[in-house]
């Protein structure tokens, strides 16, 4: 099994935190990662995105032209990405701010509204993990204890309390996730 | 197994360093290695292994800081990325002269110039082949993963004192900000003193004792015989060098009929495009340097009796492909391939370039196939006319 997602969004969405969180619950699971950001001059309100490969095998490129799964937080990410996602792949998005939703037809495409449900949990930092969870619930390439494992390991001690909090957005997530289209 | 942990390659770089007894670590910040240098302030070591962490006034002042603890026989390290290592080349040519142990990280960038801070390839003439003046060698070691961004800062220290002589750990951005798992070693306790003066009381400055004349650490000599003597000592030693520490990799080669040669980050690419070029039916392997210096010219030579083309890969507008063709020296062709300045090429468009090659050599093959099938017919038709 060789897993290959971008996460693609805004920077201060969360986009390089979750990638890292998957990795290490992907690590929890003894399998192989790689976490590789596009790093520039980026800050918040600009772009970011990070390439997670997680694979039983030893992985070779940390970058990539095509991707089994892309997550896409944002339009300018969605423009770029959206023909990265390999035939037969997955596209995951959050319809908030996006102008021209996904038009492909041959591959799976799944809503996620992780800023409306993030906003009903009356905490908008948990965004990220509500798409971890939707995306968990299409590719349960880790399951939850991983996760939790992954959290514990990669959250200072100081903050272990939210690990409840963290579990609960990724449930939430798992739960609101709705298959839009599937490839024809 | 050792503590697995996630990390970025720079951090692995530092938390190595605190773990294999390093005495020093001088730097200056700089886009994409500062978190080498930010780690270990966070770590800060001192109060539990007594290792000095100190950021420098500048790039040269780091590198001399390495000088003079390397000069008391200390572990001492320091890293930047391209615009700062070039700043630090006269003390490095310095620290070969005077034959001290000295660890150096390169996370290279884009340049020339300031350049980007993305990830880059084109320092590799600058470290194998000078950089600064005078006629010295650094040994270069190329990781192409986290693991080895940090089993490499033991492995470098280890050269480094065996031959008295300073070691460049060739790093990329691409490694120094990815993330992968990393299997830690235990700590090591660094050298007490009266170690340091056991294992090196032969050449360090640590104070001069009654049984023996006192050490003398420097690169100058007024005198042109006993430099050149000295010169003479330096080839020997790096002789020695490439005679024992050549370290070089081979994956898929047994049956491969075209090669890439790459290192760094580009390996790691050259081997996702020959998974994808042998699902295509392709014969491809890689020959991967470890190590730059000594260059892995003679398994390259060997490869050439069967392979049929190289093509070298870098992110660079091609720099080692010129060691490639040296080594194997006009039998098989040898094309450069490469993305620079911050660009990183892709696994299909390497794919792409690899193939280009492959129907260029096989178009020529075929020529003189026709050529020679052509020639034999008409002598035939000759033979039976008369």
């Amino acid at each position: 099994m060789t897993e290959e997602i971008i996460i693609a969004g805004f920077g201060g969405q969360g986009v390089l935190s979750m990638g890292k969180i998957l990795a290490y619950s992907g690590m929890m699971k003894d399998l192989e990662v790689s976490w590789m950001p596009a790093y520039g001059p980026e800050m918040r309100g600009g772009t970011a995105n990070v390439t997670v490969i997680v694979s039983q095998e030893r992985i070779n490129s940390p970058v990539l032209k095509m991707y089994d799964t892309a997550i896409i937080l944002n339009q300018q990410s969605m423009d770029k990405f959206q023909k990265s996602v390999k035939p037969g792949g997955i596209l995951i998005y959050d319809n908030n701010g996006i102008i021209h939703p996904p038009t492909r037809t041959d591959i799976d495409i799944y809503l996620i509204e992780a800023n409306k449900v993030a906003i009903q949990m009356k905490n908008t930092k948990v965004f990220n993990m509500v798409v971890l969870g939707a995306f968990l619930k299409v590719k349960p390439i880790v399951n939850l204890d991983d996760v939790d494992k992954g959290l514990k390991k990669s959250l200072p001690e100081r903050h272990h309390h939210l690990v409840a909090l963290n579990e609960e957005a990724i449930r939430a997530g798992m739960e609101a996730v709705k298959l839009q289209q599937k490839a024809q | 197994m050792g503590e697995l942990r996630l990390m970025k390659g720079n951090e692995a770089i530092a938390e190595a360093a605190i773990r294999c007894g390093c005495d020093a670590y001088f730097g200056y910040p700089i886009t994409p290695q500062s978190e080498i240098l930010e780690y270990l302030t966070l770590e800060n070591p001192e109060p539990k292994t007594g290792m000095v962490v100190l950021q420098a006034e500048s790039e040269i002042a780091a590198i001399n800081m390495v000088y003079g603890s390397s000069a008391c026989g200390k572990k001492a390290m320091t890293s930047s990325s391209s615009p700062g290592i070039s700043l630090k080349q006269e003390g490095i040519s310095y620290i070969a002269g005077a034959e001290l142990p000295a660890l150096i990280v390169n996370v290279v960038r884009g340049g020339p110039g300031l350049g980007t801070i993305q990830p880059s390839q084109s320092d590799y003439f600058q470290s194998v082949k000078g950089g600064g003046h005078g006629d010295y060698k650094l040994i270069v070691l190329a990781p192409n993963s986290v693991q080895e961004q940090y089993d490499f800062v033991a492995l470098g220290f280890e050269l480094a004192f065996k031959y008295r002589n300073p070691v460049l750990m060739l790093s990329d951005g691409a490694i120094g900000q990815m993330m992968e798992k990393v299997e830690l070693t235990d700590y090591i306790p660094r050298l007490t003193n009266e170690e340091v003066i056991k294992r090196t009381g032969s050449w360090a400055t640590h104070g001069k004792p009654e049984y023996r004349k006192h050490n003398i650490v420097t690169s100058l000599n007024l005198q042109p015989e006993p430099q050149e003597q000295h010169n003479h000592h330096l080839q020997a030693k790096y002789k020695e060098i490439e005679e024992n520490e050549l370290r070089y990799e081979k994956f898929q080669c047994e049956d491969a009929e075209y090669v890439f040669v790459a290192y760094g980050t580009s390996s790691r690419l050259c081997q996702k495009a020959i998974q994808l070029g042998r699902e295509k039916g392709l014969k491809l392997g890689i020959i991967r340097p470890i190590t730059l210096f000594p260059y892995p010219s003679k398994p390259i030579k060997k490869a050439a009796k069967k392979v049929k083309a190289f093509l070298s890969v870098e992110m660079s507008a091609g720099q080692m492909v010129e060691d490639v063709r040296l080594a194997v020296n006009g039998k098989r062709p040898v094309e450069h391939y490469g993305r620079y300045g911050g660009m990183i090429p892709m696994p299909d468009e390497i794919l792409e370039a690899m193939e280009e090659l492959i129907a260029k050599v096989e178009k020529k093959a075929q020529k003189k196939a026709e050529k020679k099938a052509k020639k034999k017919a008409e002598k035939k038709a000759k033979k039976e006319q008369k």
